[in-house]
């Protein structure tokens, strides 16, 4: 019996048995769409992640102070300022990798307009800021290299705190107040769309670092980090090693001691954020598949009484010629087919339900075509491996006992 | 009969092992059917006449003893070439019809047809054909639990001749169906066996249905006690 005939032959046993067939794909209906919907997530996540990490910058590099002992107790990271504006300076001018940088001091305070008040962070910046973060302004202008240099009082509004301060109102031209000092709006940031996280990017006001330094911290000679970026992303590593040369030297860190700063690369910690997302992914499509585990033990139960069911057909057919190899073949044909139909089925199922995630649990879904292929050739697995013993237990049977059989 | 020797059996024994003990269902039987002829065998249940014609069907095979069809020894053929055998040379129909449920007659009929090299665009025509041939034209389609006894041993019938077997075997075909109908039945036989050259053998506790046969041979514990021939 050749391949197609026995594939229309276990269609029509299938479809005599429209519910049972329909009940035995399910298990695998629901293992497939399960392992497709929650790859789908984990996928999501990862690329929401990456996206987020590409919207930040890829060849973003933070320069940090480090840790440093003071007589025998070592500190934290970032428990000593000794960044300096020179240092930042330095790295402007010597390192050829680099392209644009911006010393950085933050704070938060209390900012007043009117009679409204808001607490949002501040975020003393240089001029090439929006740049080197990917920010666009969308109304109004950012500050200039001139106006960092004279350290004039002006600032640039985060959409959020625009939104609280503003409520609708026209901001540019306008004086708020941060720790009673008197600023001028200049521009307002274009919303970066997202709340929660680690850094809320729209709730938070720019200005001059030299302006914050003077009139929000009260202290010049420090700086709390300098962002840069690199010329490109694959000389973000070389860009690295010139910052730290730099710094060596304007520390004066003798040959063998240890740093007192630290240069992070974006592209490092997105690959990290990246690595953290897949075992995500292999842990949810792991617990996924034990459904579609359990899906190809009911095939292999369902296969199992199909065959007690049908001992009379099994003996009918071997009666007027079928071989062994034909029966077991009918049989396996039959668990495939039930459960490639069943995984055709949950690619739909699973499709449909990433959809439904995204759309009512507002997570990020992506299917992709791995993970669709993946699933179907499991699925397929799943029948033969399943669906073999049953056929073979079908195969085995003596032709007179199955005719006689009740 | 002057024709060739069909079938023939040299001491032909079989034993059974139901769990410790042994049951002889056949001992040491020897006998010749030729071509074209049309026996019934006879006797009580247990004297071995289904065993008998399980071995002849090439369902079973002798634990001892030659079986001969058509001058091949198929007693020490493998599981596979006894099941071409009975695709190819035998044609069984049963007491019971064994139908295939929730499937209609034209399917039923095709299914020796799956198991042989037929393409399939040849095989609804041999299967039409031969329910033709046995009185249901018009009837194909239709499912057989839509048919009535008779009907549906027709189709067993059909499917039996739809590979051109030149063997027909028959265990009990009336048994389930009223005299009426289980005569039409037994005509049938006698003119497959007459028209087509087929070798038939019944299996039959009917002393009636066996007058048609030209040979009747009577079995009792496993042995043939008697012989008759017209």
């Amino acid at each position: 019996m050749n391949i197609l005939r026995t594939i229309r032959v276990s269609l029509r046993a299938l479809n005599r048995n429209k519910m049972r067939s329909f009940l035995t794909a399910l298990g695998i209906i629901i293992g497939v769409g399960a392992v497709i919907a929650m790859i789908s997530i984990g996928q999501g996540a990862k690329q929401a992640i990456e996206e987020r990490f590409n919207s930040m910058g890829t060849n973003l590099l933070f320069v940090r102070p480090g840790s440093r002992s003071f007589r025998g107790r070592h500190g934290g990271g970032g428990t000593y300022q000794n960044l300096t504006p020179g240092d930042a300076k330095a790295i402007e001018e010597k390192a050829d990798a680099v392209q644009y940088i911006s010393p950085n001091v933050s704070s938060r305070a209390q900012v007043i307009y009117g009679n409204k008040n808001w607490n949002t962070s501040i975020q003393g910046v240089g001029a090439k800021y929006p740049e080197i973060r990917n920010w666009t302004v969308e109304e109004g202008i950012f500050f200039d290299e001139t106006m960092v240099k004279t350290g004039q009082k002006i600032c640039v509004l985060g959409s959020e705190v625009n939104e609280n301060l503003f409520e609708g109102e026209y901001p540019i031209g306008k004086i708020i107040r941060i720790k009673k000092v008197p600023f001028r709006v200049i521009g307002v940031l274009k919303s970066r769309g997202e709340s929660g996280g680690w850094f809320n990017r729209d709730d938070m006001i720019a200005m001059p670092y030299t302006t914050a330094q003077r009139r929000i911290i009260g202290r010049t000679d420090r700086i709390q980090g300098i962002d840069v970026s690199a010329v490109s992303m694959t000389r973000s590593i070389e860009a690295v090693e010139q910052i730290e040369e730099i710094l060596r030297i304007q520390h004066k860190i003798a040959p063998g001691a240890e740093d007192d700063f630290h240069v992070r690369n974006m592209s490092e910690i997105a690959e990290g954020a990246a690595e953290s997302t897949n075992i995500l992914t292999i842990l949810l499509g792991g617990i996924a598949s034990v459904s579609l585990l359990v899906g190809g033990i009911g095939i292999m139960n369902i296969m199992l009484v199909s065959v007690t069911e049908r001992i009379r057909e099994i003996g009918i057919r071997m009666s007027v010629g079928a071989r062994e190899k034909d029966i077991l073949f009918q049989f396996l044909t039959e668990a495939i087919v039930l459960s490639i139909l069943g995984g055709i089925i949950g690619i739909g199922v699973g499709l449909f339900s990433s959809k439904l995630i995204s759309q009512f649990a507002g997570w990020k879904t992506l299917v992709s075509m791995g993970s669709i292929a993946l699933a179907f050739l499991f699925s397929g697995s799943v029948g033969i491996f399943f669906g073999f013993y049953p056929a073979r237990k079908a195969s085995k049977l003596d032709p007179i006992d199955a005719l006689r059989y009740e | 009969m002057e024709n060739n020797i069909f079938i023939k059996l040299e001491n032909l024994t079989k034993i059974y092992k139901v769990g410790e003990t042994q049951v002889q269902a056949l001992r040491d039987i020897s006998y010749s059917i030729h071509e074209g002829d049309l026996l019934a065998i006879m006797g009580p249940s247990g004297s071995g006449k289904s065993t008998l014609m399980n071995i002849i069907g090439c369902l079973d095979r002798p634990t001892k003893g030659k079986y001969f069809l058509e001058n091949q020894e198929v007693s020490t053929l493998d599981k596979n070439k006894l099941a071409r055998i009975r695709n190819k040379k035998i044609g069984f129909v049963f007491q019971t019809f064994n139908l295939l449920a929730r499937t209609t007659a034209l399917e039923n009929t095709e299914l020796p047809l799956l198991y042989s090299n037929i393409p399939r665009k040849k095989t609804r025509d041999v299967a039409f054909k031969a329910l033709s041939s046995v009185g249901l034209e018009g009837r194909e389609l239709h499912r057989t639990n839509q048919l009535s006894g008779g009907e549906q041993q027709r189709v067993a019938i059909a499917r039996a001749l739809v590979n051109k077997p030149s063997l027909l075997l028959a265990d009990e075909p009336t048994g389930n169906l009223d005299t009426k109908t289980g005569n039409e039945i037994i005509d049938l036989f006698k003119n497959l066996n007459a028209e087509k050259n087929i070798t038939v053998i019944l299996v039959t506790h009917e002393a009636e249905i066996a007058r048609i046969a030209h040979r009747r041979i009577y079995l009792r514990d496993g042995q043939i006690v008697k012989e008759e021939h017209d």
